[in-house]
């Protein structure tokens, strides 16, 4: 029984193009899926429509995110904001941006914990401590009372994780969370996720455009072409054979560290005429079921 | 970095603001008593036969003018005020015969009561405004603020004082319209800051006479600046609820207006802050007009008499003050800008 269920899920551009077609996916509990994919390709898109934070630009059109069988797009903004709240987090991007610059460390890891979850500031407290030894940061006292811009972005990451499994959430996004790093430091933040992950029993949905990355975090993956979920597959399976054309050249595109000297493939104008003619299929059955 | 250490930092940086900013004040302040001085001697009129019934002969002009020492060379008058200036006298007014600082500073109370209470009306209207279109941006409530400020900002304050007579003073008569208090109460103050010392007297009932009078001139310095606070706090808002870390603090549950004031308020507040200081100063000048126009005892008043008597230590001694104040009140606004803003604190 999957813990994260999305049904058919569609968005788009307020009166413009579809920004997501159909979209389903299942993740379980305690199970790592990726979501993969270009630029656009709507990746973030789920992250964000999960966690109720689109932008106001942006409206959803149909389907259902079912989370522990609930589905949130049913439920009055309120419920949803404060489910959504206590059972899930978000690791964002940028950790530059993603702290606010004039409030210390430690009201930013326990303030989902006092303010929505009604803790006491002491417990709050003790557990953000925990937390940062947890994510491996020295002198905690000193990291809770600093404030963002006296910290390193791995640093800021660090926190940022910390305070993502600071209510122990049965679901986290993460999106593109090494993506802003330098690259010594995104091998460490992925190791501590996958750590973190594993150690909470969270069910995580991992964005990258990365595959390499998918191979050491994900159990299972989504590859999406504009919008649309093209394969969905176990990971062990997906890198012995990827079933769509669309992700057998975006696996071959990807670069391998172990021959450098390989050059790049990039996905062939073939593939992408063939999958935007299936994108094309979809929308045309689309207009023709909104005709009849 | 332990929290002594992180305390003695801000110190240091707290003092080094504080030490310049006081050699720039005296530099500006010595500046604007050269120009006072030179400036008010070159425009027409002379004081001395202002003072004297018509009819006056030139001997007696020149007679009375050596008894201010207006006789002597320019530079040479200078010379004396500036010294009594430094040892704290200011001359004495040639219409009153009072010392110069008396007076000044017997008005003073008046006017910072009134430009204070200007600015907390300026603050609550505009910050709420901005609060409420920020909540529901992009909606018609937005646009009918908006449509309010540019009203507000597009009439001058003493135009918005015949209106408020207009309207509170005449056509429903709830505020008076002139003086600062009711002439027959009796006062049992002991300074001249009526409106403070009525509250910690706990005399309310002076506390509502004094408001009473005191509102609509305060409105008026108000609504102008409540309008620019309204708008460029708006503007701060809209464009901080599009960074990470407010889109962050909407999955851990919280409201939209939650979001805003936890999280976006106080960044956004900070070019606000600094606009409010600069704007302070328009209106501390603006009770000029806005005392005349409502008989409120003020220093403003008081200056527009100075100058239509050619009263010459008494425009030196207002102007000097006025002065004073505007560099005080950028030293606050720069000390609050660091309180606000942690990065500016260390560094």
């Amino acid at each position: 029984m999957s813990y994260l269920s999305i049904r058919n899920l569609s968005v788009r551009l307020k009166g413009g193009p579809p920004l997501l077609r159909r979209v389903s996916l299942d993740v379980g509990p305690g199970e790592v899926r990726g979501l993969v994919g270009e630029s656009g390709a709507g990746k973030s898109m789920i992250g964000k429509a999960v966690l109720g934070i689109l932008p106001p630009s942006v409206e959803v059109t149909g389907g259902e995110i079912l989370l522990g069988g609930t589905d949130l797009l049913g439920l009055p903004p309120k419920d949803r904001r404060r489910r959504i709240g206590a059972t899930c987090a978000l690791i964002p991007q940028d950790p530059l941006t993603a702290l606010n610059p004039s409030h210390r460390i430690e009201p930013q890891i326990t303030d989902r914990l006092v303010n929505i979850l009604g803790w006491t500031r002491a417990a709050a407290r003790a557990r953000a401590r925990d937390l940062l030894e947890e994510v491996h940061l020295p002198d905690p006292e000193r990291v809770l009372r600093a404030y963002p811009h006296e910290l390193s972005g791995g640093m800021r990451q660090r926190i940022l994780i910390a305070s993502a499994f600071a209510a122990e959430p049965k679901l986290i996004v993460a999106d593109e969370p090494t993506t802003a790093l330098d690259v010594t430091v995104q091998k460490q933040i992925l190791k501590l996720i996958r750590e973190m992950q594993a150690r909470h029993g969270t069910a995580l949905v991992f964005v990258t455009h990365d595959l390499g990355v998918v191979s050491k975090v994900c159990q299972h993956l989504s590859v999406l072409y504009a919008g649309m979920v093209v394969e969905d597959a176990r990971v062990a399976d997906f890198f012995a054979a990827p079933r769509h054309a669309y992700s057998a050249a975006l696996l071959a595109a990807t670069p391998k560290y172990t021959d450098p000297d390989a050059g790049l493939n990039p996905v062939p104008d073939a593939v992408i005429d063939a999958v935007r003619a299936e994108v094309a299929a979809f929308d045309a059955a689309k207009a023709r079921r909104g005709a009849a | 970095m332990s929290g002594r250490q992180r305390t003695e930092a801000t110190d240091n940086a707290v003092i080094k603001v504080l030490a310049t900013r006081l050699l720039t004040t005296l530099v500006t302040l010595a500046g604007v008593a050269v120009i006072v001085f030179f400036v008010i001697r070159v425009v027409p009129g002379n004081p001395i036969a202002m003072m004297l019934p018509p009819g006056a002969t030139e001997e007696d002009i020149a007679r009375l003018s050596a008894l201010y020492g207006l006789d002597k060379p320019l530079v040479t008058q200078f010379g004396i005020w500036i010294t009594g200036v430094l040892q704290g006298d200011f001359g004495t007014s040639i219409t009153t015969r009072q010392p110069v600082l008396d007076l000044v500073l017997g008005r003073l109370p008046a006017t910072l009561e009134l430009a204070i209470m200007a600015l907390v009306i300026a603050v609550a209207l505009g910050g709420t405004a901005a609060l409420i279109g920020t909540r529901f941006r992009g909606g018609k409530r937005e646009g009918a603020i908006d449509i309010a400020n540019g009203v507000a900002l597009s009439v001058p304050d003493f135009l918005w004082g015949l209106v408020l007579i207009l309207l509170f003073g005449v056509l429903w008569p709830v505020f008076h319209i002139s003086g600062r208090v009711t002439p027959s109460l009796d006062l049992p103050f002991t300074t001249d800051f009526y409106l403070i010392e009525s509250l910690i007297r706990l005399r309310l009932d002076l506390t509502a006479d004094l408001v009473a009078h005191m509102f609509m001139p305060a409105l008026a310095l108000a609504i102008p600046l409540a309008a620019i606070i309204g708008q460029l706090l708006k503007q701060s808002l809209k464009e901080t609820m599009n960074l990470d870390y407010v889109t962050l603090a909407r999955t851990k549950g919280y409201g939209e207006t939650q979001v805003i004031l936890r999280e976006a308020l106080r960044n956004a507040a900070l070019p606000t802050i600094t606009l409010v200081g600069v704007q302070f100063s328009f209106l501390i000048g603006g009770t000029v007009i806005i005392e005349r126009l409502f008989s409120y005892e003020g220093l403003g008043n008081m200056a527009i008499d100075a100058v239509i008597n050619r009263d010459l230590p008494l425009i030196q001694g207002i102007v000097l003050l006025f002065a004073l104040i505007f560099t005080m009140l950028n030293l606050i606004v720069d000390l609050l800008y660091a309180v606000l803003n942690p990065r500016l604190r260390h560094g």
